[in-house]
């Protein structure tokens, strides 16, 4: 049974703006199409960045990447503000209820000591990979071309805050709010070799110029091996060694991941298939970055799991290229 | 073990600024290199106060539910037929000009605090930033879902993209934006952050919002009280970055003082149409501009800047002339959007005898002496079927870009105009404080891309300006603009309520 509530009905003169219109067709438009599609601006800038006068502010040349219409890069998620800060707010609901029942039921005191120390040593330290995620993610937002790609990067610039601040509750809670996990953390970051490679990584990729060459190096490559050898392996090893409990505090970052690469590939797979000399270009810069983050992660890796760990998250990553259209 | 309590200060320390590390692998000056150039002396990012301390699952818990009530509001809105509820047809051209020319201001203050958000070298700072950039993103987006409804039933809203990059009167608060992004961080922050999120936000936005709850417009003052939290974000760190500045070196009191200056005046200039959208455009007043400029930037600015100055900061130069176009700024624009109601891109009109009478009332020291007769002039011309229309394209201050509309504070039969010489050419001025401006910067200003001179040129199409208008501008000429009255919006809004 359906009721019907009658209601006035006006016949609109329009369904909607005219530039959604030029797109999409005079029908009804979605709100990530209305929130996203050429509201930049293209022109008529007036003035020259003094911080860059050899571009305009709005400007394609920023990256090497050419693309006929930068609005091809749409968000399979269709992020767009309201529905970007909903999804997470759903998901920080579920990480707070986990949080405060680790907390609640002391957990942390099942935990052997000496995986409590390797969680310190090899799981907190990445806080700090994902601040200069939360650099490189804005760097793009902030200089790179149409909204479709620039909003998605600016979300994630900021997700990327939010999993470090996960993250340092982790050291939070097992050092009881005296932070001296997250000093000694910074002192394995600092100091520590087995950590040198992967902060000379992120050094250097937040130094790099080219907005889509560092977000190749941070979220398609690194980000990639991360989450396969750290979430998904590390995360196997830890629950297999009495640290399963672990896995609610890093529940967050994993779902996360999911949604994530859902964007990340949707981005490589149509830079790619838009000519040969994006697929050129991304196919050197990935050769260049993944040769860079494979020697960096080594000695992780070998720690947190096993030496055959990280070629299995190489293998995960070139799956993932391959179905982008890379390296084929 | 038994956790001890952690105050948010700290916690917020160790999960923001605890992030950040020094460098040893690169130099720390190839990741912010922006940092310098301005002459800004910064000895101790760590002095920096957060002025809010929202960690990201407490901003998207927050945030995620306003903007539920907020969409919320939207649908019932649009279902309803909530364009239906405005008090009259003639106030949904105010919200033509904040689609047009507020709301891509909005847009580009998300790129310009992410452009901050990342080239600032202090995290505190930084983190603040690219908050309210998504925050701004959020403004832009949620105006544009407000104002989606109205697009569907009335003229002028269509193209507010195409517009705000093109349109004459548009590359005013354009142009405003752009100068502020193309400055160095330091200046976007005193500009935007200070200037304009702190001291003039409530002669800018708190107008428009306070204009839609008047008169009945659901949709923008729903928007407009689910930012306000935002916007008291954003003022907190307005105040922050000045204050910071000003006590890490007291070299950087001259170049903030300098900038002070230079935004309070171009501020003033952009809240022209400010004034003449609260005065003439609001079927229902809620305040007069002069009553506005008094209460908040005469009474609350004044407070801050006898607060800043044990600074050595002082008042915005020319506050005394600023003071003076109180009495005049929204009726020699308004009088300039009617003659020139052809080339705008909404409805004009001759105020009816109760709001010339309420103007009368508000302004007893010039309304009547200098305004009322020409809008006398204009009823005559009217009855007699002559709607005036000016043909000529005016000329434009080569800084502010509105045209030279402006006349003499001290003499309001004469018009105010300045001009200098740079490289041989000569460029033209409304105003002592617009030379000034470009004096400063003179390499910065002529690159200013100025419709008039840019339709003289050929880069706007034609040749005649209805083709400029037509094929440029995107406008529908006699539809989107001239007057209201029998204008298409008119017309269906009296089928709608069933006038005859």
């Amino acid at each position: 049974m359906t009721i019907e509530i009658k209601t006035a009905t006006l016949e609109p003169v329009r369904n909607t703006f005219a530039h959604i219109e030029r797109r999409f067709g005079d029908k009804p438009a979605t709100r990530y199409q209305e929130a996203t599609y050429d509201v930049a601006s293209e022109v008529n800038f007036h003035y020259r960045p003094l911080w860059q006068p050899e571009f305009e502010l709005n400007d394609t040349g920023r990256t090497a990447i050419v693309m006929e219409d930068w609005y091809a890069f749409k968000d399979p998620r269709q992020f767009y503000y309201g529905t970007y800060v909903q999804m997470r707010a759903k998901q920080q609901e579920v990480a707070e209820s986990n949080y405060s029942f680790f907390e609640k039921r002391d957990l942390a005191r099942l935990i052997p000591e000496e995986i409590q120390r390797k969680v310190i040593r090899l799981l907190l330290p990445l806080r700090h990979v994902e601040q200069a995620a939360n650099l490189n993610n804005v760097y793009g937002s902030s200089l790179g071309y149409g909204t479709a790609i620039t909003q998605a990067l600016l979300y994630n610039g900021m997700d990327r805050l939010g999993n470090a601040q996960y993250l340092s509750r982790i050291g939070l809670i097992l050092d009881g709010n005296s932070s001296d996990s997250l000093a000694e953390a910074k002192r394995y970051w600092m100091d520590d070799a087995v950590w040198q490679g992967l902060r000379a990584y992120c050094e250097a990729n937040i130094c790099v110029e080219d907005w889509f060459e560092s977000f190749v190096a941070q979220d398609v490559v690194l980000d990639a091996l991360i989450y396969e050898l750290v979430y998904l392996q590390f995360d196997q090893w830890l629950a297999d060694n009495g640290g399963q409990d672990f896995s609610m505090l890093t529940e967050f970052i994993q779902t996360w991941n999911k949604d994530t690469n859902r964007w990340v590939d949707a981005v490589v797979k149509t830079a790619t298939a838009e000519s040969d000399d994006n697929k050129q270009q991304l196919e050197q810069w990935i050769g260049n970055w993944k040769a860079k983050a494979i020697e960096a992660l080594a000695p992780l890796a070998e720690e947190m799991v096993d030496a055959e760990a990280l070629n299995n998250a190489v293998v995960a990553l070139d799956k993932r290229l391959n179905k982008a259209g890379l390296f084929k | 073990m038994a956790a001890k309590k952690l105050n948010i200060k700290d916690k917020y320390r160790l999960l923001t600024r605890d992030l950040d590390w020094d460098f040893s692998y690169e130099d720390r000056k190839e990741a912010f290199p922006y940092e310098e150039f301005e002459g800004i002396k910064i000895t101790d990012w760590n002095k920096w106060e957060d002025p809010f301390r929202l960690t990201m699952d407490s901003y998207w818990k927050y945030q995620a539910e306003k903007e539920k009530k907020l969409y919320a509001i939207f649908d019932a809105f649009s279902q309803n037929n909530g364009h239906l509820n405005v008090v009259d047809p003639r106030y949904v051209n105010a919200v033509k000009i904040f689609l047009t020319g507020v709301s891509p201001l909005e847009y580009q203050a998300y790129q310009g605090f992410a452009h901050v958000g990342r080239q600032f070298g202090g995290v505190g700072a930084r983190v603040a930033c690219q908050m309210q950039s998504l925050d701004e993103l959020r403004h832009v987006q949620t105006q544009i879902h407000a104002m989606s409804h109205y697009n569907k039933f009335f003229d002028g809203f269509q193209e507010f993209s195409h517009m705000h990059d093109r349109v004459w009167y548009l590359s005013v608060p354009r142009s405003f934006f752009t100068d502020a992004r193309s400055a160095g961080p330091f200046e976007f922050m005193i500009a935007i952050g200070f200037s304009f999120e702190y001291v003039l936000t409530n002669l800018l936005f708190v107008p428009f919002m306070s204009g839609a709850a008047h008169n009945g417009d659901m949709a923008t003052v729903t928007f407009g009280f689910s930012a306000q939290s935002d916007e008291a974000r954003h003022m907190t760190l307005g105040l922050e970055v000045i204050k910071f500045l000003l006590e890490q070196h007291e070299d950087n009191v001259p170049i903030v003082q300098k900038w002070i200056d230079k935004w309070f005046w171009r501020g003033t200039r952009l809240l022209t149409i400010v004034a003449m959208m609260m005065d003439y455009m609001l079927p229902n007043k809620v305040m007069s501009w002069k009553e506005a400029w008094e209460v908040y930037f005469e009474e609350a600015g004044g407070a801050l800047f006898k607060d800043l100055a044990r600074y050595g900061i002082t008042m915005p130069k020319y506050s005394e002339v600023i003071e003076k176009e109180k009495e005049h700024i929204s009726h020699q624009a308004w009088w300039t959007f009617y003659t020139h109601g052809h080339a705008a891109g909404f409805h004009t009109w001759i105020p009816t005898d109760e709001e010339l009478d309420w103007l009368s009332e508000k302004y007893p020291d010039t309304f009547d002496k200098y305004y009322r007769p020409l809008w006398e002039l204009a009823k005559e011309q009217e009855a007699k079927g002559e709607r005036f229309y000016t043909s000529g394209l005016p000329q434009l201050c080569q800084t502010c870009q509105i045209p030279m509309l402006f006349t003499e504070m001290d003499n309001p039969n004469q018009n105010s105009m300045r001009d200098t010489l740079y490289q041989g050419e000569r460029y033209h001025f409304c105003s002592d404080g617009c030379c000034d401006i470009f004096e400063e910067e003179p390499e910065k200003y002529v690159q200013a891309w100025l419709p008039v001179h840019q339709i003289f040129q050929g880069n706007c199409g034609g040749p005649e300006v209805g083709d400029i208008l037509s094929d440029y501008y995107k406008m529908n000429v006699g539809v989107d603009n001239m007057d209201i009255k029998g204008s298409p919006d008119e017309i269906r809004w009296n089928q709608w309520k069933g006038i005859a």
